[in-house]
C-alpha cells in the first residue's frame, strides 16, 4: 500500500478544486494537515473533512451549496461582473488579466455566489465566498452581492447566512474596496430592521477587511475547527512587529476563547445548527396588535 | 453634495502621489488635538472604553464648536518620537475604537453632532490587539456609525489607512485635505501584497488612487480642502482655519436635515459605492 502511494505522490492535489473528471490520479488527495493520502470519494462523503485527522479542507463556493436542501438553491445576481474602476497600474499582471485567470480557473465571474434556498425546509438567503478566486478578496462585486443578499433577506423576511473566507479588501480596487466594508454593514442594518438574523460562518482563512466588518458583528458567529481567523496576518505580526506567536494563535478556538465568536462547529454539524437557528429566530410571540386592541377595548369600556 | 468645492488647480502639479504620502505623514503636520485646540472652546477630553483601558492613539471629548456642543473623536499621532511611542503612532488598539463607540453613542444620546479626524497609518497589528478583537472593534465602529442618529462630518487630515481609518469615517460628509491620503492599505503594505516588494510603495501609491483629488473624482469623498503652499506642515494655522471653515459649513448644511432624511442619505451614499458591470 505504501509503495502505491509513493509512486503517485507527485500528481496528487489538495482540496479546494472543483470536481473534475474521474482520472485515476484524481482519486486520491493528500491532506495538507496530516500529509496522509485520502480516497477522494471517502473525503467528499465526509464533506472534505480528513478522515485521518479531522482537518477541514477548503471548499469552493459551489461546494458549499451542499449545506442547503437538495435542489432548493436558486442563484441571484449571477450577472454581476467585475471591472477595473481605478485603471489599476500594475507592475506585473494587470487586474484584467488576474480577473480573467481567476474566472477561467473557478468558472465564476467573481468571488461570491449568492442566492436563496432552504435548510431543513427553513428558508434563508445565502452568500458564500470562494478563496480560489483571488483569495476571495472583497471588491465591488463581492460587496454588492453581499449587500443585495442582505437586502433580499430583509425584503423576504428570512435569515441571512454568509460564509466568509477572505484575504481582505481587493487592493486593485483601492478605497472602493475598503468602502465595501461600510457598504455591506449598511445593507445589513436593513436586515436588522426586518427583525431577521445574520448568521456568519467563518471558514479558513478569514482576514483583513472581511474580519474587520460584517461577519464580526453578526448575530451568531460560527467558525470551523482550526480555521485561521484574524485581522492582521501572522506574517505581518511576526516579521514586521517582531512578536512571537503561540501555537493556536488566530484559530477558531482562539477566537472562541477570546470571546469573539459564538461557537466552533464541525462541518457535519452545520446543517443542524443553522437549521435550528433559523427556527429559533423565527418563532416569536404573537404580534402586538391584538393586545393593543384589547387594551383599547378595556379603556373604551371604562370611558 | 451642493456644498462641494471643486479642487483647486493652483497647487504645483509636479507633486506625485508618493510626494503627498510624505506630506500626509509629515511630523510637523497638525494633528487632531491641534485642530481641536484651535477650532473649539472648552474641550474636555473623555477617556477610556469602560472595558479594558484607555488608548492614547484615539482621543475624544466634548467641546464647543460653531456655537454648539459637539463630540470630537480622532486618531492622534505624536509630534515627536516620545509622544509617538506613547500614542502608538496613531495606530489604534481595540480599546481605542471601543472608546470611540462609547463617545459616538453618547453623542447620539444627547444629540451632539459628531466630528471625526482621521489620521492613522493603520489599525494596530500586534498580537495583543488580535487577542482583544481588533476585527470586531473596527466592525463595531463601522456599524455604530451607519445608523448613528446625529450628523457626522469626517475630515481626513493626514493618513487614512485602511480599516483603522474607516472605523472613524463612515460619515454624512467626508472632507479631505489636499495632501491627505486615504488608502485600502498603507502603500508599503499594498506593494508587498501585490508585488512582494514593499520598496515599490511609490508605484503602489500611484496605482491605489489614494490622493484627495483622485478620491474626489471617484466620488468617495465630498470635498477637497486646500492646504497652504508646501502643505499643512508649512503653515499649520492656515490649514487649520481652512479646514475648520469647511467643517462648519458642512455641519451647518447637514444639521438642517431631519434625522430620517440624514440616515436615508447616509445609507444611499455608502450603498452606491462600487463599480461593476450588470448585464
Ligand atoms: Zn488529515
Amino acid at each position: 500500500m505504501k509503495e502505491f502511494f509513493r509512486r503517485r505522490k507527485t500528481s496528487f492535489t489538495t482540496g479546494g478544486q472543483p470536481e473534475s473528471n474521474q482520472v485515476p490520479d484524481d482519486m486520491w488527495v493528500k491532506c495538507s494537515a496530516c500529509r496522509e493520502l485520502v480516497y477522494k470519494k471517502e473525503l467528499n462523503d465526509g464533506l472534505k473533512v480528513c478522515p485521518k485527522c479531522g482537518h477541514h479542507m477548503r471548499m469552493s463556493a459551489h461546494e458549499w451549496l451542499w449545506l442547503l436542501d437538495v435542489g432548493s438553491f436558486s442563484e441571484t445576481d449571477a450577472h454581476l461582473l467585475p471591472t477595473d474602476p481605478l485603471g489599476f497600474v500594475s507592475l506585473d499582471e494587470s487586474y484584467a488579466e488576474k480577473l480573467a485567470k481567476a474566472q477561467q480557473r473557478t468558472g465564476m465571474p467573481d468571488a461570491v455566489i449568492a442566492g436563496v434556498g432552504t435548510i431543513n425546509g427553513g428558508r434563508l438567503a445565502m452568500a458564500v465566498g470562494d478563496f480560489a478566486f483571488m483569495g476571495s478578496s472583497m471588491g465591488s462585486v463581492y460587496g454588492e452581492k453581499m449587500s443585495r443578499a442582505a437586502e433580499r433577506a430583509a425584503d423576504l423576511g428570512i435569515p441571512l447566512l454568509t460564509i466568509n473566507t477572505s484575504g481582505g479588501a481587493r487592493q486593485q480596487e483601492g478605497v472602493i474596496a475598503l468602502m465595501q466594508m461600510a457598504k455591506v454593514t449598511m445593507a445589513l442594518t436593513r436586515l436588522a430592521e426586518a427583525g431577521q438574523p445574520h448568521i456568519a460562518l467563518m471558514v479558513d482563512p478569514c482576514y483583513g477587511g472581511v474580519t474587520a466588518s460584517y461577519p464580526s458583528v453578526a448575530d451568531v458567529i460560527i467558525a470551523e475547527p482550526g480555521a485561521n481567523i484574524g485581522f492582521a496576518g501572522k506574517r505581518l505580526i511576526e516579521q514586521i512587529m517582531r512578536q512571537k506567536l503561540p501555537s493556536g494563535f488566530q484559530t477558531a478556538e482562539f477566537m472562541l476563547d477570546h470571546g469573539m465568536i459564538d461557537m466552533v462547529a464541525e462541518r457535519g454539524q452545520l446543517r443542524d445548527i443553522i437549521g435550528r437557528l433559523i427556527r429559533l429566530y423565527n418563532v416569536r410571540p404573537e404580534p402586538m396588535e391584538p393586545l393593543m386592541a384589547s387594551a383599547g377595548a378595556y379603556l373604551n369600556g371604562r370611558a | 453634495m451642493d456644498e462641494t468645492t471643486p479642487p483647486t488647480d493652483d497647487q504645483p502639479q509636479e507633486l506625485t502621489p508618493w510626494d503627498r504620502v510624505q506630506l500626509a505623514r509629515h511630523p510637523q503636520r497638525p494633528h487632531t488635538l491641534d485642530y481641536i485646540a484651535a477650532l473649539c472652546e472648552d474641550f474636555t477630553e473623555l477617556h477610556g472604553d469602560r472595558r479594558f483601558g484607555d488608548d492614547a492613539a484615539i482621543v475624544g471629548g466634548l467641546a464647543t464648536f460653531a456655537d454648539r456642543t459637539v463630540m470630537l473623536i480622532g486618531h492622534q499621532k505624536g509630534s515627536d518620537t516620545r509622544e509617538n511611542v506613547r500614542r502608538n503612532f496613531g495606530m489604534s488598539h481595540p480599546e481605542g475604537y471601543r472608546k470611540a463607540q462609547r463617545l459616538m453613542r453618547q453623542a447620539e444620546k444627547f444629540g451632539f453632532p459628531l466630528i471625526c479626524f482621521v489620521d492613522t497609518p493603520a489599525a494596530d497589528p500586534k498580537k495583543e490587539s488580535e487577542e482583544r478583537g481588533q476585527g470586531n472593534a473596527i466592525a463595531e465602529s463601522i456599524l455604530v456609525m451607519t445608523t448613528l442618529r446625529v450628523p457626522i462630518v469626517a475630515a481626513v487630515i493626514g493618513e487614512g489607512g485602511s480599516g483603522g481609518a474607516l472605523a472613524l469615517s463612515v460619515a454624512d460628509r467626508i472632507l479631505m485635505q489636499e495632501n491627505a491620503i486615504f488608502s485600502v492599505a498603507p502603500p508599503e503594505a499594498a506593494a508587498s501584497i501585490l508585488w512582494r516588494d514593499s520598496a515599490k510603495a511609490p508605484d503602489a501609491a500611484r496605482a491605489l488612487k489614494l490622493t484627495a483629488q483622485d478620491l474626489y473624482e471617484l466620488r468617495i469623498i465630498d470635498e477637497v480642502v486646500p492646504e497652504p503652499d508646501g502643505g499643512a506642515n508649512e503653515s499649520p494655522q492656515a490649514a487649520i482655519t481652512a479646514l475648520g471653515a469647511r467643517i462648519r459649513a458642512n455641519l451647518n448644511t447637514i444639521s438642517q436635515l431631519d434625522i430620517p432624511t440624514l440616515l436615508r442619505q447616509r445609507y444611499q451614499k455608502y450603498r452606491s459605492i462600487g463599480e461593476y458591470i450588470e448585464h
